[in-house]
């Protein structure tokens, strides 16, 4: 068992939860999920335990459906090699609400995005809480949601029509550009539509 | 040259042949355009490595005049899809395939691009003939350049087959609809039926 957890259990009682050595050999802890940006720093910011590098962050949505969902991050403290498995449970049926870790580890910053795109879990305080994978106007919901179909929620044809009228352009901010610099130098409907911000014009079908 | 062209020999004469104008001009246009097709590699996952070798030296494209890889559209003739496609870059190859001038042909290499193969899913484009009209589809998974070659040579085939003088045939624009769409939604909605092993699978989780 890792050290840092009895730790956490000593310095935040109640919030946390469940805690066991997953099948891999690692620990895992689970938080309650209104306390996790405190856990989170504590682990980061507190001299003995130093995690500060997120491998991983993800979420995991079991078959079961009386099983919550689980949004996992996996920590490594490089000096002292340890790694440690912490997890928040949300209710699938709920809100599905977290507060981001974007602002302890600037890197969990496009792999809460991939798990908002994915299963539709929001980080509060996250700076840029956008889909990452499937574009901006993607109507259908979270494609790793168990309720979701494999095949999509609408007909072939709609998906088709729908990723037609996207444009390609609009699938990233003008900072993400590597062309930012050239702005002035675009075409003109090019740099209105980067003004505007407009992701895609969809026409309605009958 | 004689395959070709409608020859008459004239009281035994050897020194002329007759034919009709339109007949020289498209067989000097066609072998023209089929024997200096420049390819727009549009290479999405392993089909493209197999579109590499099909280039390099062992199979040489070049034999069949594809020297030249344009990788701009404005100086292409042939889009060759090499890989899967998702709906996200269903309006990139739409763009590429509208900024290529005419004559341009597709096409369609691998299970992937021609049906959307294995990935009967909610991300994938199920044939990108859904997207852009393809001319010639090359089974595979990947193909071998064997195929992506002879899939070539029946692209050439069919390239000295047209007319230009044939309005019918004449290649069309075949710009999207209102819907932005370029077949019907039926006949979409029909190509992408599911296939092979995935017919067992549901629609509905």
């Amino acid at each position: 068992m890792n050290p840092t957890v009895p730790a956490l259990q000593a310095t935040f009682g109640d919030a946390i939860g469940r805690v066991g050595g997953a099948r891999d050999g690692l620990s895992v802890a689970v938080v309650a999920a209104g306390r996790l940006r405190d856990v989170m720093r504590w682990l980061k910011d507190t001299p003995e335990q130093r995690y500060n590098y997120l491998v991983d962050l993800t979420a995991v949505e079991y078959r079961d459906r009386e099983r919550p969902l689980e949004v996992v991050y996996q920590l490594r403290a490089l000096e002292r090699k340890l790694d440690l498995r912490v997890k928040v449970e949300l209710d699938p049926q709920g809100e599905l609400a977290v507060d981001s870790v974007t602002p302890l580890w600037a890197g969990a910053n496009w792999l809460e995005r991939e798990v908002y795109d994915m299963f539709g879990v929001v980080f509060a305080g996250h700076p840029d809480l956008r889909r990452i994978l499937m574009w901006e106007t993607y109507a259908e919901g979270y494609p790793l949601r168990k309720d979701f179909p494999l095949r999509g929620r609408f007909s072939r044809s709609e998906q088709v029509r729908q990723a037609l009228n996207t444009s390609p352009e609009a699938n990233y901010s003008l900072e993400e550009l590597s062309i930012a610099e050239a702005f002035d130098e675009l075409p003109p409907d090019m740099r209105e539509r980067l003004r505007r911000g407009e992701r895609a014009r969809i026409a309605e079908s009958e | 040259m004689k395959h070709v062209l409608e020859t008459k020999e004239v009281s035994g004469s050897p020194n002329f042949h007759l034919t009709r104008l339109e007949k020289l001009i498209d067989w000097a246009v066609n072998q023209s355009r089929a024997n200096s097709l420049w390819p727009m590699p549009f290479g999405t996952a392993c089909c493209a490595i197999e579109f590499m070798a099909t280039a390099a030296s062992r199979y040489d494209l070049a034999r069949f005049g594809m020297e030249r890889q344009a990788f701009s559209p404005r100086q292409a003739d042939v889009l060759i899809c090499a890989g899967r496609l998702p709906f996200k870059l269903a309006p990139v190859i739409r763009r590429i395939y509208d900024q290529m001038p005419q004559p341009k042909w597709v096409i369609s290499m691998g299970a992937c691009a021609s049906t959307g193969g294995i990935f009967d899913n909610y991300a994938m484009v199920q044939g990108i003939d859904t997207i852009v009209p393809v001319d010639v589809y090359v089974p595979g998974c990947p193909p071998r350049p064997e195929g992506l070659l002879y899939g070539i040579l029946l692209l050439h085939k069919k390239i000295k087959g047209e007319s230009l003088f044939d309005a019918v045939r004449r290649r069309d624009e075949q710009p999207l609809d209102e819907h932005g769409l370029r077949l019907p939604p039926a006949e979409i909605d029909e190509i992408s039926e599911p296939f092979g092993n995935s017919v067992h699978q549901f629609r509905s989780a």
